[in-house]
């Protein structure tokens, strides 16, 4: 069933791709555009769903669920993402541990706060610069080609990866 | 065990060793329960207790030892999960002690060296040094099973509480500023295989 051909949000897309990726435990700080992804995970009892109180803990949390079989994703925001790059570097690149972090862009293409604009423009070099995989999905009909194949690679290259959800995904009213 | 004793302050315990402590500690493992060894001297002594399958060496992400752990006793309700980390770590992260409590998880304990230095670094003081009690605000942060170890004798005690009772518990040990008796193999890939393999997970 190919998710352009129903009415189905992107957030039904996202928790349906990672059910059947086997993608349990969910670990998030709070965003307004994730908002309805995680009332959505919160509302389904397939997920583990966990709440700390800052973005490093979420990466620690999934890594050490990983390493003991539970497939899990940190979801946040660009800004919660600026904080973790230690965390990346030091825990999940050297130990080769294949961390999902879904990230919802903020700080472009419309963003009315100068300092999310700016963060905004940490993130790409601090993933160029880790060498983690990443790609900003845009629209419905890239969506569950690229979380599907980004959480598939993850685990059988045994990397992380960012997927990356851009305000035309996320906020842009359907033509 | 006396109750009254596990009200006491930072300031009324025995200050101890982190080595010897470790030890004990590793001793009373019996049901491959998995230990997250934190930073520095914390996974050094791990390492120096000897090498079990269950046990993961942190090579940085200072502070991050007790979300590991987490994520580990969550992943496997089952089993028996210890975090190891320092004062100077735990300082780093005391979020994460909330979440555990809010997580209640029943098979996780956090154990607390403080020696009131960033000993790794040159001995640095913490801000334990200068009054912040860890075990306070491990209590403070909803883990109603927060105590000080008082001696050796206490602290075996309480770790065997961890191993039969539901947790989570938070443990805190004043140590000394001895150097750790050994030094973990910096192999991180190999750590984690090893680590996987001991918890019975396939790669």
């Amino acid at each position: 069933m190919s998710s352009s051909q129903t009415d189905e949000t992107w957030y039904g897309v996202v928790a349906r791709v990672l059910k059947a990726n086997n993608v349990s435990l969910v670990a998030y700080i709070p965003d307004n555009v994730l908002a309805p992804l995680i009332e959505l995970i919160h509302a389904d009892p397939y997920f583990t769903v966990i709440c700390p109180a800052r973005e490093e803990e979420a990466v620690a949390i999934v890594a050490g669920a990983y390493m003991a079989g539970q497939r899990g994703i940190a979801l946040m925001q660009t800004s919660g993402f600026a904080t973790i790059p230690n965390a990346l570097a030091s825990l999940i690149c050297p130990y080769e541990i294949p961390f999902l972090m879904m990230i919802s862009e903020r700080g472009t293409l419309g963003d009315f706060q100068k300092g999310q604009a700016i963060v905004c423009r940490t993130m790409r070099p601090v993933l160029q610069s880790l060498g983690i995989e990443h790609f900003a999905i845009q629209d419905m009909g890239q969506l569950e080609f690229a979380v599907d194949g980004m959480v598939k690679q993850a685990f059988a290259t045994q990397a992380p990866a960012a997927i990356i959800l851009s305000p035309l995904l996320t906020k842009r009213v359907a033509a | 065990m006396s109750d009254l004793k596990t009200q006491s302050g930072r300031n009324e315990t025995s200050v101890m060793n982190r080595s010897v402590l470790t030890r004990l500690l590793a001793g009373k493992l019996k049901s491959e329960e998995a230990v997250i060894g934190g930073i520095g001297n914390s996974n050094f002594d791990l390492w120096a207790s000897g090498q079990r399958p269950q046990n993961f060496y942190m090579l940085g992400s200072m502070g991050l030892a007790t979300p590991i752990a987490l994520g580990v006793a969550i992943a496997q309700p089952q089993r028996k999960v210890f975090a190891l980390d320092g004062d100077g770590s735990i300082l780093m992260q005391l979020g994460a002690l909330g979440t555990v409590a809010a997580e209640a998880a029943k098979n996780l304990a956090i154990i607390i060296w403080d020696n009131g230095l960033y000993q790794i670094t040159g001995s640095q003081k913490t801000l334990t040094s200068s009054g912040t009690d860890l075990v306070a605000m491990a209590r403070g942060a909803g883990i109603a099973q927060s105590y000080w170890a008082f001696d050796e004798a206490h602290f075996e005690s309480l770790v065997d509480r961890t191993l039969s009772e539901d947790g989570p518990w938070f443990i805190g040990a004043r140590v000394d500023g001895e150097k750790p008796a050994g030094t973990t193999e910096r192999d991180p890939v190999k750590i984690r295989l090893n680590f996987m393999q001991g918890l019975g997970v396939k790669p």
